[in-house]
């Protein structure tokens, strides 16, 4: 589908664009661009209060027989994208199991708005052209905070214009099906912040610092997604949660 | 110099073997034990069929119940925790105490309608990590760890990893904003967690 002479460049011009701000592998953190970002995360936040959040209202309002149609649908129309990535990485069984997912769910499943790949244990692999990066040893880059999008690094902002270039959908289902795609991508937007509305809200709203919260979080899980080793701190050798009070002199249980 | 390090390890070594119950004692058998009993208490809450508000209650006391929160205290105050009077650090963990235990309480509500299994352990360098599957209503089921450690002279979990999400560090980062918040003034932040 792709020919190696349009991806090779492509390929690096993602190095050198995460290269831009390589941090040490193990760098929990690496946010040259926090100034900026925190502008952007402010432009998202007021984004989710005047819109995202009333929308989300009204679609948790309604019965989940109906949203859910509209997860599921948008869910389907990225599982050729997902095929392809999981191939790139040479994760033939992810492959397999998401071609079979997306055959299932088009064809009983009427178009993907029903899910009985699900119901037969066969999940989604998650993967998209970010991870094919990662796999391929490219660095993960800085932090950054894309507008409407939110949270990402500098490779997977990258992999996110890749996948959206290059989505093998096109070649799979009719141009008036496509068109239906942007549609049911916000529709998936809306409807998630509603189901997860009350995590989102004491993330955003009820944090001290929601920024360095949404950072953190983002971080962790999309390593955890891509099979980088926790690096919990005191996995790594780093602050010990027992090492102060346990190992050392002052017992925290002495006044109780 | 010498002198200074040999004197110093001898102090942490001496300090370890006088631990009550050491720190790397703990079986695998019996933090799996502390993890099956406190998922079956979370199970039991949501199959008790009461009100959800009841429920959050239940929960906290729950998370209270099988937490090691004076150490998880500890840690999210981080290196502020070094100059804490001992009578600060005393209600800073009480606060605190409050606080996760409402907070974390309310977010086991969304395991309402759903299973947790517990898979496996294996060993990290502070006690056990007990991997388990949640599987939620309408979610592909997903990963959360539980760490134990029996520091304390009893099995407790001191952390919570939900995909790769160490409950521990979010709380770091999010006291560490509110010191920040207050201007480092740790009797205010407590005043505070009190009031929330």
């Amino acid at each position: 589908m792709y020919k190696s002479s349009q991806i090779l460049p492509l390929v690096f011009l993602a190095a050198t664009l995460a290269g831009c701000a390589a941090a040490p592998d193990g760098t929990l953190i690496n946010d040259p661009y926090e100034v900026a970002n925190r502008r952007v995360h402010g432009f998202n936040t007021g984004l989710d209060k005047s819109l995202l959040r009333p929308a989300s209202e009204v679609t948790e309002a309604l019965p989940d027989v109906l949203t859910d149609r509209v997860v599921e649908f948008a869910d389907n129309l990225a599982l050729p994208g997902m095929v392809v990535n999981g191939l790139l990485q040479g994760d033939l069984e992810g492959a397999i199991s998401n071609t079979f997912r997306f055959f299932l769910n088009t064809t009983i499943g009427l178009g993907g708005l029903f899910d009985p790949a699900d119901e037969a244990g066969l999940y989604e692999k998650t993967t998209d052209f970010g991870q094919t990066l990662a796999v391929w040893g490219v660095p993960e880059g800085a932090y950054v905070v894309l507008p409407f999008l939110g949270p990402s690094t500098e490779r997977d902002t990258f992999g996110l214009i890749i996948d959206f270039a290059f989505d093998p959908l096109q070649f799979l289902i009719p141009p008036e099906a496509q068109d239906l795609q942007p549609y049911a991508f916000v529709g998936k937007k809306v409807i998630s912040r509603g189901r997860f509305g009350s995590t989102v809200d004491s993330l955003l709203y009820e944090s001290a610092d929601p920024y360095a919260q949404a950072r953190l979080l983002y971080l962790q899980n999309r390593r955890f997604d891509l099979g980088v080793p926790v690096d919990s701190s005191y996995m790594e050798g780093g602050a010990d949660p027992y090492a102060d009070p346990y190992g050392d002199f002052v017992d925290p249980y002495e006044d109780f | 110099m010498t002198t200074a390090i040999r004197r110093r390890s001898f102090l942490l070594l001496t300090a370890a073997a006088s631990l009550p119950g050491s720190a790397w004692a703990l079986s695998g058998t019996e933090a799996r034990a502390l993890v099956d009993l406190l998922v079956a208490n979370i199970n039991a809450v949501i199959a008790s069929g009461k009100s959800e508000a009841e429920m959050i209650k239940d929960f906290e006391g729950i998370f209270d119940r099988y937490a090691d929160v004076p150490i998880m205290a500890r840690y999210a105050l981080g290196a502020d925790a070094r100059s804490a009077s001992s009578a600060q650090m005393k209600a800073f963990t009480e606060a605190f105490r409050t606080y996760i235990s409402a907070k974390y309480g309310r977010r086991f509500r969304e395991f309402i309608g759903g299973r947790i299994d517990v898979q496996g352990e294996s060993a990290i360098p502070r006690g056990v990590q007990v991997e388990t599957m949640a599987n939620l209503r309408g979610q592909a089921p997903f990963r959360v760890d539980f760490h134990v450690s029996d520091a304390s002279g009893k099995a407790l979990f001191f952390n919570i990893i939900i995909e790769g999400i160490d409950m521990l560090l979010s709380e770091r980062t999010e006291i560490g904003a509110m010191l920040d918040q207050r201007r480092g003034d740790l009797d205010r932040l407590i005043a505070d967690l009190r009031a929330l």
